[in-house]
């Protein structure tokens, strides 16, 4: 009996330290523990989806070590602080497209890379976090819902790097900081009339540009929106994702059993594609846990988001919170067969150094945002 | 201008973006049920057939060939086998550039580039996943050099396969046959998915005839591959459960040929171009089926090239040409015996009863003579001096009397004129000549008119009458056997797996009806004088057993009614064909055999020698004695 007590009291006392020390670090446990399941569960499965490649998961966590750094260090960092470097991260992300740009126009051949010998790194990923924070920056001292004068600065500065990224040329990279963007936007209130409006005219664009297209450009729209029509080309990933994901079942083919990713047949496995791996190894099952853990994560910042004090942070951290959703939507319907294929990695489960990183930053600047709301008004 | 005035409210921009949270969170909720619908659709809905398809990705099933069947002679001894070796093969689907990868095997040197239409329409017409072989058998030196270049040939690969061998070389040929790579016309008479895995099919002979036999059942077995195709056993515990048939084997054939009778029967042709056929008049059995010149079958197991078929079928010999059952040429004198049978069958001959001959022979009625074949008299003879010495004056006469249809309605059932049966295909039905079909046979009414002296002609086996030497044989083994006949067969059984050995049982042919006992005797009498003291006296010598023969003549130039054949003066390839036909031991006969020597002159010096040989090699025994039956 004495025992018992002694060894729960201990326990209880243990996890208060927990949180004290995470309190302490300025992060939030609840979306810690959300964040370290998932990539727990990406572990797990890379493992399987790498061919049992060990040295994949090392340099996978070492990925996400660099992450969990990154993550931290921000976290620190005061908000003020951040809003007040905004603009000179944007300024700095533009400057490092234009070089990488160059290089590419030099070398003549796509350029998304930086080497800084021990690093290499991309820019556009920077710009990620850069264009929302130079939007929610832009807002912050506005009043909104912001003023057309406002919407046409913030296209421009959207727009610029969305350009810049474009030219190397990387559609997927650049949709996503363009989303980036405009999430900020539309989280600071843009009016429903302006929204209705912007959709009819992009409607009517679409219409006549697909009415002006010759027929072959026709044909790669239309391959792009239905891939499964070009068998061998681009329909192949995505035929071969459907039949993982399909042949996983309810229950799956259980961990290191998938025949479509350890054969091969499934491109792509560990890294965009990675997916399709968790269906066909883990089922309907396994991917409506993966789901629920990125649904529990969403919440949860969205939840931080509300609770933050002022503009900046609300609109970076409501829009941080809605692009970890985008990023998630976009690959699941992409390898699911429901969206076209773009080439947008599987958040925190994909293996990949710069989108782990740059995920994980966001999140400690929303944690930094969130522990740092009561010192904001002082 | 409102706008700019406008002053920033906490309060109610804290509202907005919760608002907007709320319609963030409905938006998400229901993106994600939608992506969970389509979860649910891949997953449960059309589970099944996801799982179908991930099946049919990593299952390939192979087909494993069976080993074709063994050819055997009567004792035993190994015709056609099997041997392993190289072979390049090709999955159509798995090639993205056929023309591209045939012509790199061309400047590879392994295919020629004249073969590239052919093999390229072969493979168009083979379905895309079957393995089909480009080429057949490979040097250690084509191995080494496609495998160097071999990744630059996605879809093909060496594979060691059973291919045919004939330890016997040529020998045999036109009987056996022989195996070559399965074509275009090949695959519109054969169930494909049966010989998915096969690269050889029978052609020609035995090989051909007996395929169905020979080929067995196919089995298969499944297999684990991965996403380039290559097999990957080691996973075996992704897919525990592969299936494999074995094959069945196909059947061994038992023929009845004798394979030392048929190589003495090719030596003795030697450089002749001429055919031997030897049976056992009791069965039917084939015992020698020899056409020279003959080819290498394995060049055809091999993948003949365009210039070696080219060299065969130009070359002026014919060495393709299967003479014995396909060759048809006038049966000269042999036909003799079974003119004098129908004489006395119908009773407008006495065989005791001298003709004189003095060399010509006055066609009544017309100013034409009918000279005797190798000039000379005969002076007095009856019967058995006529066939014994082969006395032309004596069968025209004879001729005349019974007529043309009398003598084609006769000879008939010894098997003129129509095919034999044989169970190899290809064979020639020759001629055998009636008024009716002279008719049927010309355009001109002129030429549609039998005349008097075609029947003369006939009597003595020239003019219009054609036989193979398989024909003549079988006539032979018709006299022998006096009147009892059997169906001409290759083949006496099947041997299974087990070593168990189905016999086939000989057909009979129908039985001449209606000849004397007696003047068989008288005929075969005859044919024993041709050997004894006759034509072929020189080749009857010494013999250990009695032997009935006849010699015969085919014209294959038509001497001037005034002139006199002189064999010297004649072209080679302008000279008669000599043929003989034999059987022995007379008294019980186990072998009846028939010679053809294209151009050989006359019938006893080329052609009855051959036969002697073979007679001797069928019924004696080292030491010369003949053999116990």
């Amino acid at each position: 009996m004495y025992e018992e007590v002694t060894s729960g009291s201990r326990a209880r006392r243990t996890l208060t330290g927990t949180a004290r020390m995470l309190l302490a670090l300025k992060l939030d446990g609840a979306l810690v523990i959300g964040l370290a399941l998932v990539a727990a569960y990406g572990l797990v499965v890379l493992y399987s989806a790498s061919g049992q490649s060990l040295g994949t998961v090392v340099r996978a966590s070492a990925h996400i070590g660099m992450g969990v750094v990154a993550m931290l260090l921000l976290a620190q960092v005061s908000p003020n602080f951040l809003r007040r470097m905004s603009p000179w991260l944007y300024l700095l992300g533009i400057v490092l497209l234009v070089i990488v740009d160059g290089i590419g126009h030099i070398g003549m051949g796509a350029q998304r890379w930086l080497d800084l010998g021990l690093l290499r790194f991309q820019p556009s990923e920077i710009m990620k976090l850069a264009v929302p924070m130079m939007c929610a920056w832009f807002l912050h001292e506005r009043a909104l819902p912001p003023s057309v004068g406002s919407l046409a600065i913030l296209m421009v500065l959207i727009l610029a790097p969305v350009g810049l990224v474009v030219l190397q040329p990387d559609l997927g990279t650049a949709a996503l900081i363009a989303i980036a963007g405009s999430l900020v936007i539309l989280m600071a209130g843009l009016q429903v009339r302006i929204i209705a409006s912007v959709v009819v005219l992009g409607g009517l664009g679409a219409w006549f540009g697909w009415a002006f297209m010759h027929d072959y450009q026709k044909k790669r729209v239309l391959t792009f929106l239905d891939p499964s029509t070009d068998r061998l080309g681009a329909g192949y990933h995505i035929i071969q994702s459907q039949i993982a994901i399909g042949s996983g079942g309810v229950f799956g083919k259980g961990w290191m059993h998938g025949t479509q990713a350890q054969l091969q047949f499934l491109p792509e496995r560990s890294t965009d594609f990675i997916f399709a791996v968790i269906g066909e190894e883990f089922g309907f099952l396994g991917l409506a846990l993966l789901l629920l853990l990125y649904a529990y994560v969403v919440a949860r910042a969205l939840y931080m988001a509300v609770q933050t004090q002022d503009t900046y942070a609300r609109l970076l951290g409501g829009c941080l919170a809605l692009t970890f959703f985008v990023y998630v939507f976009i690959n699941a319907g992409m390898v699911s067969g429901l969206l076209p294929v773009v080439g947008v990695p599987l958040p925190l489960v994909s293996y990949g150094g710069s989108s782990m990183v740059t995920l994980l930053a966001g999140f400690g600047i929303l944690m930094s945002l969130y522990s740092h709301r009561k010192l904001v008004g002082s | 201008m409102l706008q700019a005035v406008r002053i920033k409210d906490h309060w109610k921009e804290q509202r907005l973006f919760e608002r907007r949270v709320l319609v963030a969170g409905c938006l998400i909720v229901v993106l994600t049920l939608a992506l969970i619908g389509r979860l649910y659709l891949l997953q449960v809905i059309r589970h099944t057939y996801y799982t179908e398809l991930s099946q049919g990705n990593r299952v390939r099933t192979e087909p494993i060939p069976a080993a074709r069947g063994l050819i055997l002679d009567r004792n035993g001894n190994l015709l056609a086998g099997n041997q392993p070796a190289y072979q390049l093969e090709l999955v159509p689907e798995e090639v993205p550039n056929l023309n591209g990868a045939l012509q790199g095997l061309v400047q590879l040197g392994l295919i020629e580039s004249d073969s590239v239409d052919e093999l390229r329409r072969t493979i168009r017409s083979r379905r895309p996943f079957d393995s089909v072989p480009v080429v057949l058998r490979m040097s250690d030196e084509d191995v080494a050099r496609f495998a160097v270049r071999r990744f630059d040939f996605p879809g093909l690969d060496i594979k060691t396969r059973q291919t045919r061998f004939y330890p016997e070389g040529q020998l045999g040929v036109h009987a056996l046959g022989y195996v070559g790579a399965i074509s275009e016309s090949d695959l519109e008479h054969i169930d494909r998915a049966a010989y998915s895995g096969t690269a050889l099919i029978g052609k020609l002979g035995v090989e051909s005839a007996y395929e169905t036999q020979l080929h067995g059942g196919n089995g298969y077995r499944e297999v684990l591959v991965n996403a380039l195709g290559r097999s990957v056993q080691g996973l075996g515990e992704l897919a525990p459960d592969l299936r494999t048939h074995a094959p069945s084997a196909g059947s061994d054939l038992v023929l009845s040929l004798d394979i030392n009778v048929q190589r003495v029967a090719e030596q003795a042709l030697g450089d002749h171009r001429g055919a031997v056929v030897a049976l056992n008049p009791n069965n039917g059995d084939v015992l020698a089926l020899a056409s020279m010149p003959e080819f290498d079958p394995s060049l055809f197991a091999r993948g003949i090239t365009r210039t070696e078929y080219a060299q065969l079928t130009d070359n002026i010999d014919k060495p393709l040409l299967n003479r014995a059952l396909r060759g048809t040429y006038p049966s000269g004198s042999t036909i003799k015996p079974a003119v004098a049978l129908a004489g006395l069958t119908y009773h407008v001959l006495n065989p005791d009863k001298t003709e004189f001959c003095a060399g010509v022979f006055h066609l009544p009625g017309s100013t034409r003579l009918f000279r005797e074949g190798k000039g000379g008299k005969h002076g007095n003879v009856a019967l058995q001096d006529a066939i014994a010495k082969s006395c032309d004056v004596y069968f025209y006469g004879l001729a005349e009397t019974l007529g043309v249809n009398r003598i084609a309605a006769f000879l008939a059932p010894f098997g003129y004129g129509q095919l034999t049966g044989i169970d190899i295909s290809g064979e020639k039905p020759g001629l055998l000549p009636t008024p009716e079909w002279k008719k049927l046979a010309f355009k001109r009414p002129a030429d549609q008119i039998w005349f008097p002296g075609e029947t003369i002609n006939f009597g003595v086996g020239q003019g219009y009458l054609l036989v193979t030497p398989l024909q003549l044989a079988h006539v032979a083994g018709v006299i022998a056997g006096r009147g009892i006949n059997f169906r001409p067969r290759l083949v006496t059984g099947l041997r299974d797996a087990n070593g168990n050995v189905k016999p086939i049982a000989p057909v009979a042919g129908k039985r001449i009806e209606g000849v004397a006992e007696a003047d068989w005797d008288r005929v075969v009498n005859g044919m024993v004088g041709a050997i004894t003291y006759g034509t072929a006296h020189i080749s009857g010598k010494g013999a250990a057993y009695s032997i009935a023969g006849k010699t015969g003549t085919a014209q294959v130039f038509t001497v001037a009614q005034n002139a006199k054949y002189n064999e010297n003066t004649v072209e080679e390839r302008l000279r008669d064909h000599a043929w003989f036909i034999a059987f022995a031991p007379v008294e019980k006969p186990r072998i009846a055999v028939a010679v053809l020597v294209e151009n050989g002159g006359f019938g006893a010096t080329a052609a009855a020698p051959i036969a002697r040989q073979v007679l001797d090699a069928y019924l004696l025994d080292a030491d010369g004695k003949l053999k116990a039956p």
